[in-house]
Parts: structure tokens; sequence; C-alpha cells
């Protein structure tokens, strides 16, 4: 009989599973759940976006693109970074369309890592980085942000973390699961720790669109980073189009050309029918973001203000469609703490730990759902914590 | 701020201004005194809820009605319009551009009710030249929202 063990990679068996997931499989025993989990929107992807989706299934576009995406996609993707961040990319080489920013986060890690790298890695963050780092056979260092520090990065911790050894900083702002985001001025502080030397940013942008307290910052476009930044972002956030699994990478050249030879050999092209979409949602999904985005920043007040009149403390999110409130001073464990409520009270948040140990005396809640379903589980939290 | 208590409230006349205030970032007052001025000046003009009736075993059948009229020397349409819409039956009137003038909404328990209003009722009002009675087979979607559809979530759990 086949030994797995001897056969499966090493780097791959010792991953562990994510948090999230383990969770879920707890939650989905249950019935009746009241439920702040999910961390994609509530929105369907807005009507026109999916009508362009079914025309180019109509008009038979049902071929392979090219390998870095439809060239109009690309050119409407430099466009938008161009007006909404300052930031310029060449379409015919400087952007790859990715299944998804998770496929774009995962590329840039590859084409960058060797064997033994370190990459620094922000927590608590999302559950993808350090394992999609180990795989790449890099080592993730992380680096803990902290609550009074509203989960930004410390400059000098920063400096204190690199080593010789430092490939890459992955800079995950606006923040799952913390809500945190970096202004221009903090980005400033980290540009100088990494100017004048070769370590690059993977800059997760996924949740630009989300911001609150002004515009979304992209370090690319502070003087000396475009050079040193990959920027990952995607459809699936701003437009509410998870399931139609589209994202993009920007980067100089030289490193694009490298990334597409992965993307190439490991995917050919996005999919097509979902890029049609794309063009359609870069074209003419303003007004679809501003609806979007100004309903969560009510929900986010709202759950902020809620979560504070029950007593919990959390520090009001500036990005993304989650608050990470502080529940260590209950006594319990983040575990304890979500099991219980889940339990008792048929609640679901997600252990903070599940984003890396930093995120332990936390819990993540998703605002992604309607201010009913949000009032619902505030009740439940108030009762739970009532007991406690 | 205003615009956005409206648009609060015309999708769900249910929040309290003290949740509003909170999802607006104002203060209870300010918004309670804004709703109590919106009442007043008749720019907020009910509450109401939206039901599904063919859940029920409630009879009814409704009917958009296309009425030509003469116009009124001193009133224009507007005379005829309020003759129309004192009938309790009648669920909205509406001024047209177009082939007709008056589009009239009328809701009744059984067809041949809204028949007889039309034919004995509406038909005979001075100024009423014409009438076309299209009946209401099911409604999809009213007031945007979706008829029969109660959403579940579907989305995965990543
Ligand atoms: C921070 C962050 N980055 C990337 C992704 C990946 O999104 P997608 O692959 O759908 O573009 C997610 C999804 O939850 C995320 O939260």
């Amino acid at each position: 009989m086949i030994d797995y063990s001897k056969v499966l990679s090493k780097a791959v068996v010792d991953t562990p599973k994510s948090g999230i997931r383990k969770f879920f499989d707890l939650m989905n025993t249950m019935t009746d759940v009241v439920g702040l989990t999910v961390g994609e929107p509530d929105f369907h992807t807005p009507w026109h976006i999916r009508e362009a989706g079914i025309m180019s299934l109509e008009k038979g576009k049902t071929y392979y693109t090219a390998n870095a995406g439809i060239i109009d996609l690309r050119h409407e993707i430099n466009s938008y970074m161009t007006r909404r961040f300052g930031v310029s990319y060449l379409p015919e080489s400087e952007i790859i369309v990715t299944v998804g920013g998770s496929e774009a986060i995962d590329i840039a890690l590859r084409a960058i890592i060797e064997y033994g790298d370190e990459v620094i890695v922000p927590t608590p963050s999302f559950v993808c980085y350090a394992p999609l780092v180990t795989i790449a056979g890099g080592t993730p260092v992380i680096l803990e942000t902290k609550f009074e520090n509203k989960f930004k990065i410390d400059p000098e911790v920063l400096r204190a973390t690199i080593t010789p050894k430092t490939k890459m900083l992955v800079l995950p702002y606006p923040n799952n699961p913390t809500g945190a985001i970096m202004t221009r001025e903090e980005l400033a502080d980290i540009a100088e720790v990494l100017k004048n030397t070769n370590i690059l940013v993977l800059s997760d942008e996924i949740y630009a669109e989300m911001t609150y307290t002004g515009n979304h910052c992209s370090i690319a476009s502070l003087e000396d980073m475009w050079e040193r930044t990959i920027i990952t972002s995607g459809f699936s956030k701003a437009y509410a189009m998870t399931g139609w699994r589209l994202g993009y990478l920007c980067a100089p050249k030289a490193i694009c050309e490298q990334m597409l030879k992965i993307h190439q050999y490991g995917i050919m092209s996005s999919p097509t029918t979902a890029q049609f979409a794309a063009l359609e949602a870069l074209k003419n999904g303003d007004d679809d973001i501003k609806m979007m985005v100004d309903e969560y920043n009510r929900r986010r007040r709202y759950i902020y203000n809620g979560l504070k009149s029950i007593g919990i403390e959390s520090f009001e999110p500036e990005g993304a469609f989650y608050i990470f409130p502080k529940i260590a001073d209950y006594g319990l464990s983040s575990e304890e703490f979500c099991n219980r409520l889940l339990y008792e009270h048929k609640c679901a948040i997600i252990p903070g730990n599940a984003f890396g140990k930093s995120g332990e005396g936390f819990a993540r809640i998703s605002y992604a759902y309607s201010i009913k379903h949000i009032t619902q589980a505030l009740e439940r939290i108030e009762a739970f914590v009532k007991t406690l | 701020m205003n615009t956005d208590i409206l648009k609060l409230l015309e999708n769900d006349a249910r929040l309290t201004p003290e949740q509003i205030a909170v999802m607006i970032g104002s203060d209870v007052n300010t918004v309670k005194s804004a709703i109590e001025a919106f009442e007043k000046d008749g720019t907020i003009l009910g509450y109401k809820t939206i039901v599904d009736w063919e859940k029920t075993d409630r009879e009814s059948v409704s009917a958009i009605i296309e009425v030509k009229l003469t116009p009124q020397r001193d009133s224009g349409f507007d005379r005829v319009a309020e003759k129309i819409y004192n009938y309790p039956e009648v669920q909205s009137v509406q001024l047209m551009a177009g082939g007709y003038d008056l589009s009239v909404l009328i809701e009744g328990k059984t067809m041949k009710e809204v028949a007889l209003f039309v034919s004995q009722k509406l038909a005979t009002i001075d100024g009423v030249i014409a009438t076309a009675t299209h009946f209401v087979l099911h409604k999809y979607k009213d007031k945007g929202v979706v008829y029969g559809a109660t959403e579940i979530d579907e989305r995965g759990n990543i």
C-alpha cells in the first residue's frame, strides 16, 4: 500500500487548515445560527455587469483570451488605477488579469521567493499570505500589529524585523480582519524604511474602494515606491463579484514578465466571461461602488456603536467591511468566546486568532449583512456578554 | 443628510431615529426633528407595509385602467382626477404623457366588482371619454421589492 506520508509535499502537509474553515465546520453543525462571519459582499453583482457577462456568452466569446487578459480590460484597469489612486501601468506589459486577488498573491510570491527567503507578513491579516509563502519555499516572518496602534505597521518594528534575507513585505491594507488602513503619511514612513533596500512590497489592495475616512492611498504612488511594489487587487469586493473569480496584478515590467510565465503555465488565461463582465464594471460601475460603500459605511457606524453600547471595545474601523472588537477583557480566549457565543446564543463570529496569533483576544465581525441581521446578532452578543 | 434620512426610511420605514442617527453619523434629536419636519410639510406622507396578498387567503384583484379625458376649462385634469381618487378602491392615480391621460390603479375583491366600478362609477364621471381596463394577473415586483422571493444567504464561508 502506498505510504502517503512519504509522497505528499511536506510543506503542504505541514500547512494548517484555515482557522476560518475550522470554525465554519463547527457552525454548520447547528441550525438557526445568526452569523456575521462571511468575507464577501451581500449584494448581488450589479445587473448591468451580469448582463455584460451574459452578452459575451451570447456573442460566442467562449475562447481563451490573451494570457495577461483581454487588452481592453487591461486598458480599463490602467485608467481605473490612474483615476482612483494616481498610479499608472502599461496595459501591454505591466498588468496581468488573474483568477481573483488570490491567484495574484500566489504568483507574485512565487515569482519572487527563493528557498530560504524571508517575507514579512503583518498580522492579524487575511489567512493566505503565510501559507503561500511557505509553499513557495519562503519563510514567513510575522510582524505583529497592535490594537493600541490601530493595527498599523510601526516603521521601527518593521526596521527591526528586516534581516539580510528579507525579500518582501506584505502590505495588507485596508485590512481584513481589523478594518485598519494606512494613510499616505504612515505609508511614507514605511517607504522611508524600504528605500535603498532590495525589498519589494506586495500591496494587497482588494479593499481599496472600501475606505470611510478618506480615499485609499496606494504605496506605489509614493516616491521611489512604484518600482518596488506589486499591487494585487480584484473585482470581488468592490463590485460584489466574488464568484466570477477575477483579479489583477500591477507591477513593473521586469516582474510582470516573470509572473506572467507562472500564470501562463498554470492558468492559461482568466475566465473569459468574467473578463467581459469586469470590463463593464470598470467602465460603468462607479455608481454601484458608491451605493455599496455608502451602505457599508452606515453599517460600520451602526455596528461600531452597537458594540460600544454593549460595552465591547473596538477601534473604529476605517476600511474593508470588518470590525475587530477586543474581547480579551471577558477572560476567555478568542476561541472560547466564539464557541460559547455559538453554542449558547447561536451567534457566529470568527475567533481573532484565525488571523494570526496577534489576533488572540479579538474576534472578527463582518458587517456585509443587512441592518436587521446585524441587529439580531448584536442582541445575541449582548445577551451572551451579560452572562460573563 | 436629509435625503439620506428619506432614502433610509423609504427603504425601511421601521428604522428608529436612534438607528438612523448612528448610521448617518448624526444625533438622535437632529434626526427626529428632521423627520417631524418632513411629516409636517408633507414630504413624508405615510408609512405602510408591503404585503404579498397572494400568500394569504384574502381575495383581491387589481386592475390598471387607462382613462382618456377632456380637459375642463378652469381646472385642466385636476378636478376629474380628484373625483376619481376620492373613491377608496382607487389605489393610485397618475397623470400621463402619451396615449392616454390618467393611469388609475384599482383594487377590489373580485373581477366583477372592479368591472362594475369602472362601468358605473369611473366611466360616468363628467369629462371621462374612454377607459381601458387591464387586470393584473401576477405581481413580480413592486416598489422595488421582488415578490415571492425570500432570499437565502448562499454565500460560501471563506
Ligand atoms: C485581504 C484579502 N485579499 C485577497 C482576497 C482574495 O479575494 P479574491 O480571490 O476573491 O479576489 C480576500 C478575500 O477574502 C481578502 O480578504
